[in-house]
């Protein structure tokens, strides 16, 4: 039994991996994404770039301060999410009054001014990183080999995305942020600083972008458009999936990997487009997303 | 004459280029339930959320426990002690009963009611914690929004509307709940389109009309102004 539907289970099994390690990037990016959205009402283009500033800053931490793949981990989502809450008290919180067209177009120049200044100070042939030291091996599955690093990013993508999950489906916190993604003027009239609740969600979701940027930077080249090509791919996700549900968010961004995965092997031509004509169908049948509530 | 909690004083509020309220002048004592009649769109909604900063630009002045409130963000109003039952109740669908019940974080200084208290003041809702919010009845769902409020601990109540859309007996019901509310101290500014709900209530009134008071009066004199509260509101 060594073929699948005529496949080599080796290479099958390649395939899925890799599908759900890009499943779980999409994951962690959509669910920043959709949080923002959700709370904020902004399309925020700007995820994708700080995604980038992520890896970049794991990238620089360690040429320049010696900053360990641990610690970046840890560092860069807190140092990334400040620039994000210094972004929205600055310049995204004087737009919310006004149309959505507004935000998405703050946010994209943002998105064009940081690549731009990355390209000029890296170029545009990308950087690499080097797996850690501790994740560097391969481990023997008896039908696939798989290294270690792969592993961990599902791992620790899908332990994010578990705690995102618990915080805002089952705490009073969570509560609170999904009643300000209803009505955040009547949660303000119960005493809650909403204007900070919105600055610091916005933090978390652009420190949840640097994460996906520091976990990336082992596997993908660091190069300053390599948020722009995930994120039309994470919008899609998030269209897929539809608003509303962290689970369904989490859930259709895996399944998307893995489909994904799977036409490479099958039709691999259809591998960059198979997530759009997903979209296409499931917003001719279901227009809210999969898991999305109809208003 | 006991102290005000709430003084409003030459109030003007606008929504975008539309100007809503037109120099209110009113106040609730500490402990008094005030009632605000008058017909749709004379003001009565506006003028409570003008208080808590909820339309666009205000002018004048509102005062709640002496502390001046204009330049405040809704919030930092609502954390002097103020609870807002909005017309439309304002139960968040994604949150359960539960969830609901126990939204608000306790105000400073407030005396939030226990869960136990709240579900002695409303039967309706106990055992109903893991239902989804919006699907209660009306009745009951507005029961949760006054319940929500008491539950931060707000001693100045502006109820909008409560008794809209419900059953007679659900209307009966709420008003044994205010009237207790009312024993207890609570400050109660109402505003109501069932008059004979608030009349059984009320210590006082007033009467807008174009986004001003044009009528102010008490309890005691409701029968004297039988014939102005019928021209100007129809009852």
């Amino acid at each position: 039994m060594d073929e699948i539907f005529g496949f080599p289970v080796v290479v099958l099994a390649s395939q899925l991996m890799l599908g759900l390690v890009n499943g779980a990037f999409y994951a962690v990016l959509s669910l920043g994404l959709a949080v923002v959205f959700g709370l904020l009402n902004i399309i925020n283009f700007s995820h994708g770039a700080f995604y980038m500033v992520g890896a970049y800053a794991a990238f620089m931490g360690l040429n320049y301060l010696g900053v360990s793949y641990w610690l970046a981990l840890v560092l860069t989502p807190l140092v990334v999410g400040t620039l994000g809450v210094a972004f929205e008290r600055t310049l995204l919180r004087k737009l919310y009054q006004l149309d959505h067209l507004y935000g998405l177009l703050l946010t994209f120049g943002l998105t064009l001014v940081v690549e731009g200044a990355f390209r000029t100070a890296y170029g545009v042939s990308g950087q690499s990183y080097p797996v850690p030291e501790a994740l560097g091996s391969v481990l023997d599955l008896g039908f696939m080999m798989l290294p270690t690093y792969r592993a961990w990013v599902v791992v620790a993508s899908v332990a994010v995305c578990a705690v995102t999950w618990f915080v805002i489906e089952r705490t009073r916190l969570g509560a609170l942020l999904r009643a300000g993604t209803e009505n955040p003027k009547l949660v303000e009239t119960f005493g809650v600083n909403v204007p900070r609740m919105v600055m610091l969600t916005y933090g978390f979701g652009v420190a949840l972008a640097a994460f996906a940027g520091v976990l990336a930077a082992p596997v993908l080249q660091v190069n300053p458009l390599m948020g722009s090509n995930l994120l039309i791919i994470v919008f899609a996700v998030v269209v897929i999936g539809g608003l509303g549900s962290t689970l369904g968010t989490v859930t259709t961004a895996l399944g998307l990997g893995l489909i994904e995965g799977l036409t490479k092997l099958i039709y691999a031509e259809a591998s960059s487009t198979v997530v759009f004509l997903i979209m296409v169908l499931v917003l001719l049948v279901r227009p809210a997303g999969l898991f999305g509530k109809e208003s | 004459m006991s102290e005000a909690l709430l003084t409003i004083t030459d109030l003007h509020a606008w929504y975008g280029e539309s100007h809503v309220l037109h120099g209110v002048n009113l106040n609730v004592n500490r402990g008094e339930l005030v009632t605000l009649v008058g017909r749709n769109g004379a003001g009565r909604t506006s003028t409570l959320r003008a208080i808590l900063g909820l339309t666009g630009v205000r002018k004048g002045s509102v005062c709640i426990a002496g502390v001046e409130t204009m330049g405040l963000q809704t919030f930092e109003v609502a954390r002097l002690g103020v609870g807002y039952c909005p017309e439309e109740r304002g139960i968040f669908a994604s949150l359960s009963v539960h969830e609901n019940l126990m939204l608000p974080p306790p105000l400073p200084g407030g005396t939030p009611l226990s869960v136990d208290e709240v579900y002695r003041l409303f039967p309706n809702l106990a055992n109903r914690g893991n239902t989804q919010g919006t699907r209660l009845s009306g009745g009951e769902q507005q029961m949760l929004a006054l319940a929500r409020i008491l539950r931060s601990g707000a001693r100045l109540l502006l109820l909008d509307e409560i008794s809209e859309g419900l059953a007679p007996a659900i209307v009966d019901q709420i008003a044994e709940a205010l009237m207790e509310l009312k024993r207890r101290g609570y400050t109660i500014l109402l505003v109501e389109q069932n008059f004979e709900f608030a009349r059984s209530m009320a210590d006082r009134f007033y009467v807008m009309e174009h986004g001003q008071i044009v009528e102010h009066f008490a309890v005691q004199e409701l029968d004297a102004k039988a014939d102005l509260l019928h021209e100007l509101i129809g009852v």
